[in-house]
């Protein structure tokens, strides 16, 4: 009886919920990945003295009518090697992210934590990427607000996360956009269509440097424009962002300045991209001492392509935030059935080219260096175009399917990168590359198949050489893989080391469970456009991911 | 020991009692960069079920998934009156490939864009490829992660119990 007495707050504030619940939607999510680690001297591969390290999260959701809120709950025991904060930062347990949310009268107002971007993210990209250990949410209050269709507005203001602290800066920020055509009835049917936006992103935070006197507040703004007629699109950018010494840029006191402009045309069977981008001294971030993936308020998006096969990916491309100019240039084209470069499925064609450059530095005057800490560092006129390439990529897809049982895609890349700037390895000077991957898959029947990924990279320069191989049986609800990474190319004899991995896994409606056994070699990992390091690593690794 | 067990009772009494997940009300873009609410857009007028797919132009299953769905679609349509929805998870990397990517490829989905995340939030995925089938009234009836050569066999059965139950 004692013990119902006890428990009797906890009962009653569980019925509570369970009434509230009645008619709501209660859903959510897990992600778990463990990883058991062996020592492996050869690809210099150490384990933790924790020999198991563990990053997980899980969310939970409540929605009835206009309200919701949510939180997660998240776990590093310890951080896995090669994520942001291994070194304890962010390690640990606890709710650091939770919110609620309600909207009513075109009003949309949040409060805890949230995600945000505005524009293309030159003056804010607040948001997750769990695969990187990226998580700069902002804990604080947003106002959203559409008085009517085509005008949208949205305030914000708060303190950035750090792992599971927050940064020192607070962050205000508003973003409106106009649909012109909707604010006139006359222009509402007419095929050209024009939305023009503006955003105001401002920090603050403390001087308490002993050398400088920084500004305290550091505001970046921008204007876009999007004008469509029918297949045509067309948008741009420009941002401006005031003095802000900061460790990116050595404390300089420049201004800095984004533009991005990107034309598309298409229609059923033809896509057209270009595209251009031009920076110079853009890093936002809501702690000026801050480095790597912490504390970023803004995201300068790459204007390459995101590559995804294994040896395509070898060697990515990360945006140079103290300046880069850039174009790419895409054609996508798919080759009707039956006809004659088609063939039965229709054939499919992608072509993709991007160049970057450097954006040229002249001396402020005669007897201050360029970049100089302290002072204004350099000039750079705007989208000026420097003579040193970082990087140039040409590649070609093709994908076939030849018979009921038989598809495949075949990709060609051809790869410059300069990695005196990029330093995705200790070699120093440019790295050319030849890539060539076929991805074949054969079905067995209609429910099993089997698919195999045979990757090679030529070069003379870095590591030299590399094959890989994959194949990936599947039947209903279960996968198998074998994967091997091999170095044979390497001038060194000794260092042609094979990296394998061999794996199963199970999916079952929205769970899936992957358990893998293998070598990873260090590199750089990318994902949607942003990258960390990953260490050489070899173990077990068990992942588990589950939606209700 | 108590505590926990009454902890977990409840929150089982909660989900048991709960109605099933149907589209949260969040801002999607469209392909020409119009603001569109999700509850509006992600709909079939002729009163029949929605195949929902999470994607992104960079991810190579959901490529091979939409292209094997795009194949099936007139044959799928015909039978069952689905319509296939598209939600990009492209960032501002990628989000400008998408209008040409997806007619490079000649798929015939409306697609939208999720730039921010908030769809595939509250809708609780976390990776793409994800779709969702929603019945007539647009609860989530199934769902599934990941795509592999034949998996569109299990989203077809789906289908059919869909419609079959329907009638």
């Amino acid at each position: 009886m004692k013990r119902i007495i006890r428990y009797l707050p906890v009962l009653l504030v569980m019925f509570s919920l369970n009434a509230f619940a009645q008619d709501g939607r209660f859903t959510g999510n897990f992600q778990g990945d463990f990883q058991y680690y062996l020592s492996d001297s050869t690809i210099n591969a150490v384990s933790p003295d924790e020999l198991l390290l563990m990053n997980s999260y899980a969310n939970f959701s409540y929605t009835k009518g206009n309200f919701s809120a949510g939180l997660r709950y998240e776990a590093y025991l310890k951080t896995l090697a090669g994520f942001p904060g291994e070194d304890g930062r962010n390690d640990g347990l606890g709710i650091p992210h939770r919110w609620a949310q309600f909207s009513s009268d075109g009003f949309d107002i949040t409060v805890g934590n949230f995600y945000e971007q505005f524009g293309n993210g030159f003056t804010l990209r607040a948001y997750e990427e769990k695969a990187l250990g990226v998580d700069n949410s902002i804990d604080g209050v947003r106002v959203k607000y559409s008085p009517i269709q085509g005008v949208n507005f949205t305030g914000i203001l708060g303190k950035q996360r750090y792992y599971f602290d927050y940064g020192p800066g607070i962050i205000r920020g508003v973003d409106g956009d106009v649909s012109i055509n909707d604010l006139f009835e006359k222009l509402q049917d007419k095929r050209f269509r024009v939305i023009v936006g503006g955003s105001f992103v401002s920090k603050f935070q403390e001087d308490n440097d002993p050398v400088y006197v920084l500004p305290e507040n550091v505001a970046t703004s921008a204007a876009r424009i999007n004008l469509s007629y029918g297949l045509l699109n067309f948008n741009s950018e420009y941002a401006y962002k005031i003095n802000d010494p900061s460790e990116d840029n050595k404390y300089i006191y420049k201004p800095g300045q984004a533009f991005l402009a990107t034309a598309t045309y298409s229609q059923r069977g033809l896509g057209l991209l270009v595209s251009t981008k031009w920076v110079d001294n853009m890093s936002f971030r809501s702690d000026r001492n801050a480095t790597l993936t912490d504390l970023n308020i803004n995201l300068l998006p790459e204007i390459t392509k995101n590559h995804t096969y294994t040896l395509a990916a070898y060697y990515p491309y990360a945006t140079q935030p103290n300046g880069e100019w850039g174009a790419q240039a895409e054609v996508m084209y798919n080759f009707k059935r039956k006809s004659k470069l088609g063939g039965k499925y229709g054939t499919n064609l992608a072509l993709n080219f991007s160049r970057v450059h450097n954006v040229p530095r002249n001396p402020i005057n005669d007897t201050i260096p360029v970049g100089a800490s302290g002072t204004l560092g350099y000039e750079s006129p705007f989208f000026s175009i420097g003579d040193e390439l970082f990087y140039q990529d040409i590649n070609l897809e093709l994908t076939k399917k030849i018979s009921k049982s038989l598809k495949f895609v075949l990709t060609y890349q051809n790869l410059t990168l300069n990695n005196d700037v990029l330093m995705q390895s200790e070699f120093h000077d440019m790295i050319h590359a030849n890539i060539a991957i076929a991805d074949v898959t054969y079905k067995f029947n209609r429910k099993t198949s089997l698919r195999g990924e045979f990757q090679g990279m030529f070069t003379d320069d870095d590591k030299g050489d590399w094959a890989m191989g994959l194949l990936e049986f599947s039947i209903p609800k279960f996968f198998f893989t074998v994967m091997d990474s091999w170095n044979y190319g390497n001038s060194n004899v000794d260092e042609r080391y094979h990296y394998y991995t061999v794996g199963l896994g199970y999916i079952s409606g929205g769970s899936r469970v992957q358990l893998s056994y293998g070598k990873q070699r260090q590199g750089v990992m990318c994902v949607g456009g942003v990258c960390r390091t990953v260490p050489a690593s070899n173990g077990l690794m068990l992942s588990i991911s589950s939606t209700f | 020991m108590m505590k926990q067990l009454i902890l977990l009772l409840s929150f089982f009494t909660i989900i048991g009692t709960v109605s099933a997940q149907e589209i949260p009300s969040v801002q999607l873009k469209t392909l020409d960069q119009q603001t569109v609410q999700s509850t509006d857009v992600i709909v079939n007028e002729n009163d029949g079920p929605v195949l929902l797919c999470f994607w992104a132009t960079y991810c190579k299953p959901c490529v091979k998934e939409l292209s094997t769905y795009n194949e099936l679609y007139p044959d799928w349509e015909d039978e069952t009156g689905v319509k296939i929805i598209l939600v990009s998870i492209d960032n501002a990397r990628s989000v400008s490939r998408v209008a040409p990517f997806v007619n490079g490829k000649a798929w015939d989905f409306d697609v939208f864009i999720d730039t921010n995340s908030d769809l595939k939030r509250a809708m609780n995925v976390i990776n793409v490829p994800h779709t969702f089938l929603l019945d007539a009234e647009g609860n989530v009836v199934w769902q599934h992660t990941a795509f592999m050569d034949g998996d569109e066999e299990k989203v077809y059965e789906e289908l059919l119990k869909l419609s079959e139950s329907k009638e």
